[in-house]
């Protein structure tokens, strides 16, 4: 079935491109959110078989990931919808921005479902070029700018990447074995010469960071979030990062059953913390709203990678954070898209009042800052709470101590943003030059934050069975 | 053999160092790709036959031909001025180069590893590095471009050390980065040129904080 995904995905990308008029393109996006969900529903029907050659594989980290994207795309293409809706009629760019958006999803879900480590890199490599049609949408100088520095940026670190699976397959070789499949290495992995480890996950790590959003290469992120349109920024921020960890997670249950996983702990460690402590400092002075929701992604990203380093509940705590994230950021990112219609501008010092311009829209933006920011009742509380006791039972309490600071800066910068633009008017401002938003566009981020916090109090048997199993090779 | 022929290769990442012509650049990446053609045709003779002709091939078409082809018309597109514009000068760049290619050498002293060449690694890292140093000190966009084919020859080395038990996977890992890496920078670097004045790093300033 995942082929077959694969090929059709490749048809339906391919006649957007050719066919131009809306109404094909829409009935396409429609048709291949359908065949989204087919695959998910195969997907759960048959788990745990291999198919194509032992080259994908549909296990539970697959299955949680496919469904988080399966309910973020659909949100996606309705936002896309609108926004194209509101701009003139330019047939060649909503072609390939739709495009762009099957192909990313299609190379997204290669990557979650692959089994063999070349395999993910190929599909890695394939979301750099389908995101770089998404961000390039409005062709003006800027856009061009972000594009660059987000294909340059993400092609060295796949590169880095792949220098890492080359150093992995010296380290293979030395001990006689060939294959790169996944349970194939977590077999290998207590024979491997420890050298060749060592620089495979420094490569690897590296690599992925920019997928992730890590020090040092979430550069090409943050640009690449403010220059694409909000829907696909929204996929950006959460399906994206899913997958650079999904990527590298495989790559982490290898590296846990060796001895270098505690020296493999530090070096995450550091860069989590790293990447906190940039997130911090960069949302106290950040201005424009989509570039802090991405810095709050990297801050999030951290965490979760503190939760994966320190171990225990952290496992877990790593994934439930995961998905709940990607539901809690992609609604921010839709509502983000609705704030720049009324206000014209993405400065929040351009903004203000949102309650009385827009009032669903506010109560949207209320509850994800809720959310977001991990106050109950969000489910994030809970897999932040658990990362932190992680932490804790870990014995890292400076790190702890540290991060907890530091996230207070957080809440504060980022309340104090959400606030002005919810509450305070500017003072020199236009009211003949609001837009309009229709309430009913709100009613998805409405059920994605429900989503968030329903799974965060009551999380369905299935999600909390699957999250066990996808932990399952880890050390515990 | 292999051996002459890598050492001639660490000697084009010194003398990409203190070149001064865009133009130089290029008939070096060429240069490049003749010197892997010629390693893996000596090195690769105990793969089948299929896999032996598609790297060479991708070697003397991708990396000798078309790569610098298209570079030369990226150029001559966008009317750029045909120098490279380095931040540091050449001579310190002449020495930083060297110190890469002997920090390498003394990396490779820790490996243990009797079946792997350690030429291969010391000019693989050398080229890695190489090129990462000529992204971090060139000024116009296309150099940044060269220095990412450098890498990319650097991680076809390292490549042959390794592949000899999987070829296919390195090729098509190599290609497609190829492919998807020099298709879209050159795209992207000739509505740079269209968009902006002159392509390079001082124009990409605009979007921060």
């Amino acid at each position: 079935m995942t082929v077959v995904y694969l090929l059709g995905s490749i048809i339906v990308s391919t006649l957007l491109f050719v066919n131009r008029s809306r109404k094909t393109n829409y009935l396409l996006v429609a048709a291949f959110a359908l065949l989204q969900w087919v695959l998910i529903a195969y997907a759960f029907a048959h788990r745990g078989e291999e198919e194509f050659f032992g080259f994908f594989k549909t296990d539970s980290l697959a299955l949680l990931m496919l469904t988080t994207l399966g309910i973020v795309a659909v949100p996606a293409f309705y936002h896309s919808y609108v926004y194209f809706n509101q701009q003139e009629e330019n047939p060649r760019e909503r072609s390939i921005f739709f495009m762009s958006m099957t192909i990313l999803l299609a190379a997204i879900s290669g990557a979650y479902l692959s089994n063999h480590i070349a395999v993910t890199w190929v599909f890695v490599e394939l979301t750099t070029l389908a995101a770089s049609g998404l961000i390039y949408y409005h062709r003006d100088a800027s856009a061009l700018e972000g594009t660059w520095k987000y294909i340059f940026v993400c092609s060295i670190s796949i590169t880095f990447v792949f220098i890492g699976i080359l150093f992995l397959s010296i380290a293979l070789q030395q001990a006689g074995h060939v294959e790169l499949t996944y349970p194939a290495l977590l077999n290998a992995a207590g024979s491997l010469d420890v050298f060749w480890l060592r620089l495979a996950f420094i490569f690897i790590f590296t690599g992925f960071t920019a997928k992730l959003g890590l020090v040092p290469m979430y550069t090409a992120g943050i640009d690449a979030k403010d220059k694409a349109p909000s829907p696909a920024g929204a996929l950006l921020s959460s399906v994206l990062m899913n997958m650079g960890f999904v990527g590298f997670f495989r790559f982490y249950e290898v590296i846990a059953q060796t001895s270098v996983h505690a020296w493999a702990n530090n070096v995450i460690f550091i860069a989590a913390g790293l990447s906190v402590f940039v997130a911090t400092v960069y949302m106290l002075k950040v201005e424009n709203i989509k570039r802090m929701l991405a810095y709050s992604s990297i801050e999030h990203t951290g965490l979760v990678m503190l939760g994966v380093a320190a171990g225990g509940v952290g496992y877990y705590a790593a994934i439930l954070h995961l998905v709940l994230h990607a539901f809690t950021k992609s609604s921010m990112f839709f509502q983000i898209g609705q704030v720049y219609r009324v206000y014209r501008s993405k400065y929040i010092s351009d903004t203000g009042n949102y309650f009385q311009y827009n009032l669903p829209g506010a109560l949207v933006l209320l509850l994800a800052f809720i959310c977001a920011t991990a106050m109950p009742p969000s489910g994030l509380f809970i897999s932040e709470f658990m990362i932190f006791r992680a932490l804790f039972e870990g014995h890292h309490l400076l790190l702890l101590v540290v991060v907890l600071v530091l996230l207070t800066m957080i809440l504060w910068a980022f309340g104090k943003n959400i606030f002005k633009l919810l509450f305070t008017l500017p003072a020199h401002f236009d009211e003949t030059k609001i837009g309009q938003v229709s309430p009913y566009e709100s009613v998805s981020q409405f059920i994605l934050l429900g989503l968030v916090i329903y799974l965060g109090f009551n999380p369905p048997a299935l999600m909390v069975e699957l999250i066990q199993d996808a932990v399952k090779n880890l050390p515990h | 053999m292999t051996s002459v022929l890598l050492i001639a290769f660490a000697a084009t990442l010194i003398y990409i160092s203190i070149a001064n012509r865009l133009l130089t650049y290029i008939k070096i990446l060429a240069f490049q790709g003749v010197i892997l053609f010629g390693v893996s045709f000596i090195e690769l003779n105990e793969i089948n036959t299929v896999n032996l002709i598609f790297i060479l091939l991708e070697t003397i078409v991708f990396k000798t031909l078309a790569v610098p082809l298209f570079l030369n018309y990226v150029i001559k597109r966008n009317r750029m001025a045909r120098e490279a514009e380095p931040y540091l000068p050449n001579f310190l760049s002449l020495v930083i180069v060297t110190l890469i290619i002997i920090a390498t050498f003394l990396i490779s002293n820790i490996i243990h590893d009797p079946r792997l060449d350690k030429v291969y690694f010391v000019v693989a890292l050398s080229a890695l590095f190489t090129g990462l140093y000529i992204i971090m000190t060139r000024k116009k966009l296309i150099t940044h471009v060269m220095g990412f084919l450098v890498i990319e020859n650097g991680v076809f080395i390292l490549s042959l050390a390794v592949g000899s038990e999987m070829p296919l996977l390195v090729n098509t890992g190599i290609l497609l980065d190829l492919f998807v890496s020099v298709l879209l920078l050159g795209i992207f670097v000739n509505k740079i040129g269209d968009v902006l004045q002159d392509a390079d790093v001082d124009q990409l300033q605009n979007l921060k904080d």
